[in-house]
């Protein structure tokens, strides 16, 4: 870890003197600009034109296919906060079913691949493959997953009932439907924040942990501080896109559930998805997508503000 | 399994087509198609007889995915060897689900289909969105007519006082039974009343059929109940497409015979998507209402099983079922280039020609003259067309299918979950119904 300074460097290495002052001469005020340049240019066509078009869209009603796309102000808007009509109530439905999900799945997609990655972190025979085991199901895609859960949580003719000797409804009934989706989801994800705690453990300098050893720590307080105050910047990573992640969730109940009952597992991005591709109503999906990206924005916005580094006087 | 499934979430999935921004509220007062150019106004009219023009190649849409896929091929092959070197028919199939919300965009990308195939209820949809070009000209020249075809079929093509279709078969919701469940119950055909099939029900349960009859929450849920509905004598919509009609007395009697099963014990609670058809597959159910291109799918993967079909029993008073139709369509994409039009409509002539061969898909043909045919009158799903007037069918509102998937749909599939009392379920429903019927109105026009 430790950093060469000038006097450390072996006597033998010819590095001149002083700042390179050649270097700074050349320095031309845009030559920060233009390393930013190509990156400006990609952030610019591929993130701000397209938010723009998809803001400029929510404000029309806008058909995919046909020629006249009016102009409607802010009337998409004001629908989906309109408890009275048809896009308000199915909107709130769905964002409602999006926040049970993501307040049932992210605490457990937190914790317990934290646990799994301090247990990978151990030194034990075959610590590779149970790595691998746990890290598997994540290179399937939502369609395998989806198809294949679907038929073994099937309430009637499904294998995991069969096999448990329960009588569940796993796909079509609040709550064991959301235990579902978030057990699957788990289940499927549970790898890649795995991997990623792992990764920070690692990072974690082991003086720390042997200098609280010296002191006298034991397990559990080494943990809550050593590992936990070393794995902030990580964490911070983790829980943002863990919350993202969820709250973006579609496949699982668009393939397992397809929203049943009725609409109670339909999501905030399957009705978005729905309203926009499938009815081509471009205008209420753009709007809907915006809404939920507010909300998303001040998650975000919490998160950071809960695992900001407290000034240390 | 992806025919089972492709057909039946065809109408599930509705909101696909010119579902539109029907539901948003615009000050504006626009109609669709305010401002498009005229359809192919220029377009050659159609006087039958052997294509003469210039070789041309035609994108043919359809969502032929399951049992009926390959007896639509063969026919396509026979078309193109026939006429090699003039007609090229590329032939692109898709579940439907896929293939109605892909559709008009793709056409107004001019990657399209130049000829397709689709329901008759979404013909008044893509019609009112000038996807269609009409084929009044093809009736003409083929001289058909009303008497030809069963009424509503026929009826369903025309919007707006133009024909943009012909209707190619006739598919209908029909009853499977379990030939060995009900000869344990001493039983020799499925009953066809509502008594009948109660008692029936009853001693299936005796015989050790745990739930003899399954019923579904999603597809196809709704079609059970809108054959129930207009057994009871109720109606879908007004004839002026303003109101919804299905939840009045006879609506909530339909739905509460459907809740009824599971009350009594004859279908367990809460039935997922597919599983009432893969418990019948699976020699679980003795009954099962479903669509009658199952028909080859049991008969090449359910090989085992010994199955039957007969018309959907009459429950509530009145012979009725679900049916519904494909028919073929030219678009506006065709309607850009004269010899394309051209070779397009001697295409539809010719295929709808050749709807005896189009039977063994499991089809009904549509046309009267072929259901006569001895070749196809001895084929199983014939004897469900014995009452033609059984057959009812979804009115061709635009953007009806928006309507049912956000509002009918919802409702059968809260009361036989147990979510609302039918009665209730089907009352939000209407209520969301008629908000999205004046937007269509508005938007539409009408």
């Amino acid at each position: 870890m430790s950093v060469l300074t000038r006097k450390e460097r072996p006597p033998g290495a010819d590095v001149p003197d002083g700042p390179p002052a050649g270097a700074a001469r050349r320095m031309r005020p845009w030559t920060p600009y233009a390393f930013l340049a190509p990156y400006l240019a990609l952030f610019a066509v591929f993130m701000v034109l397209p938010i723009g078009f998809g803001f400029w869209t929510s404000l029309h009603e806008w058909d995919v296919n046909l020629p006249r796309k009016p102009f409607v102000g802010v009337e998409n808007y004001t629908d989906l906060f309109d408890p009275g009509s048809v896009d308000g109530s199915r909107f709130w439905t769905a964002m409602r079913a999006t926040g049970i999900f993501t307040v049932a799945s992210v605490p457990l997609l937190i914790v317990l691949p934290l646990l799994t990655a301090l247990l990978m972190n151990g030194r034990f025979r075959g610590r590779n493959v149970y790595r691998a085991v746990y890290f598997t199901p994540y290179v399937l895609g939502v369609a395998v997953v989806g198809f294949v859960w679907r038929f073994l949580l099937d309430g009637n003719i499904g294998l995991v009932n069969h096999y448990l000797g329960l009588d569940v409804q796993w796909t079509t009934d609040v709550p064991p439907a959301w235990v579902a989706l978030v057990g699957v989801t788990v289940w499927w994800t549970l790898g890649l924040n795995s991997v990623i705690f792992l990764a920070g453990l690692q990072d974690i300098p082991r003086e720390l942990h042997e200098a609280a050893m010296v002191d006298g720590a034991s397990a559990r307080h080494r943990f809550r501080a050593v590992t936990l105050p070393g794995l902030r910047p990580v964490m911070v990573f983790v829980v943002n896109s863990t919350i993202l992640a969820s709250a973006n969730m579609f496949g699982q109940s668009y393939l397992i559930t397809g929203g049943a009952p009725a609409d109670q597992t339909k999501t905030a991005i399957y009705l978005i998805a729905e309203t926009g591709l499938r009815q081509f109503d471009m205008g209420t999906a753009s709007a809907m997508s915006f809404v939920l990206a507010a909300f998303l924005m001040a998650a975000s916005a919490l998160v950071f503000g809960a695992f900001r580094e407290r000034d240390r006087t | 399994m992806t025919s089972p499934l492709s057909r039946r979430s065809f109408l599930g999935l509705t909101g696909a087509a010119g579902l539109t921004a029907a539901l948003t509220a615009c000050g504006g007062g626009t109609r669709i198609g305010a401002d498009s150019p005229p359809a192919a106004s220029a377009a050659p009219s159609f006087a039958g007889g052997e294509y003469t023009g210039p070789k041309v190649t035609l994108d043919y849409w359809n969502g032929f995915t399951g049992g009926d896929g390959p007896h639509m091929r063969a026919m396509l092959e026979a078309f193109n060897k026939e006429y090699s070197g003039r007609i090229e028919v590329r032939n692109v199939t898709r579940r439907w689900e896929d293939l109605y919300p892909a559709m008009p965009t793709a056409i107004s990308a001019g990657k399209g289909p130049d000829v397709a195939v689709i329901h008759n209820d979404w013909i008044g949809t893509f019609a009112a969105r000038r996807t269609l070009i009409p084929l009044d000209d093809v009736v003409g020249a083929l001289r058909l007519g009303e008497s030809d075809f069963i009424p509503a079929v026929w009826n369903a093509g025309v919007y707006d006082g133009r024909r943009y279709s012909v209707p190619l078969d006739v598919h209908s919701l029909g009853d499977y039974w379990n030939r060995a469940h009900l000869e344990k119950a001493g039983l020799k055909a499925a009953p066809a009343d509502r008594a009948g099939y109660q008692d029936a029900l009853a001693a299936l349960k005796d015989a050790g059929i745990e739930n003899p009859f399954w019923m579904p929450s999603k597809w196809p849920a709704h079609l059970m109940f809108m054959s129930l509905l207009w057994q009871f004598g109720g109606e879908l919509y007004s004839e002026d497409g303003t109101r919804a009609l299905w939840g009045s007395d006879r609506g909530a009697q339909a739905l509460a015979w459907m809740v009824e099963q599971i009350d009594k014990g004859f279908s367990p609670a809460k039935v997922a998507q597919d599983s009432q058809y893969a418990a019948f597959k699976n020699d679980k159910v003795s009954f099962t209402w479903d669509g009658i291109w199952q028909i080859n799918d049991l008969k090449a993967n359910a090989p085992s099983l010994k199955w039957d079909l007969a018309p959907v029993p009459n429950i509530g008073g009145t012979a009725a079922v679900w049916a519904s139709s494909h028919n073929f369509v030219l678009t506006a994409q065709a309607g850009k280039d004269p010899a394309k039009v051209q070779a397009a409509k001697f295409f539809i002539d010719h295929m709808s020609r050749r709807s005896t061969e189009w039977a063994r898909a499991g089809m009904i043909p549509a046309r009267n003259s072929v259901r006569r045919d001895p070749a196809v009158a001895g084929l199983p799903q014939i004897g469900l067309a014995a009452d033609v007037n059984a057959f009812h069918f979804l009115p061709a509102l635009p953007g009806v299918g928006d309507v049912q998937s956000k509002a009918l749909e919802l409702a059968v599939a809260k009361a036989v979950l147990k979510e609302a009392s039918p009665a209730d379920a089907l009352k939000e429903g209407v209520a969301t119904a008629d908000k999205l019927l004046a937007e269509n109105k508005r938007k539409y026009g009408g």
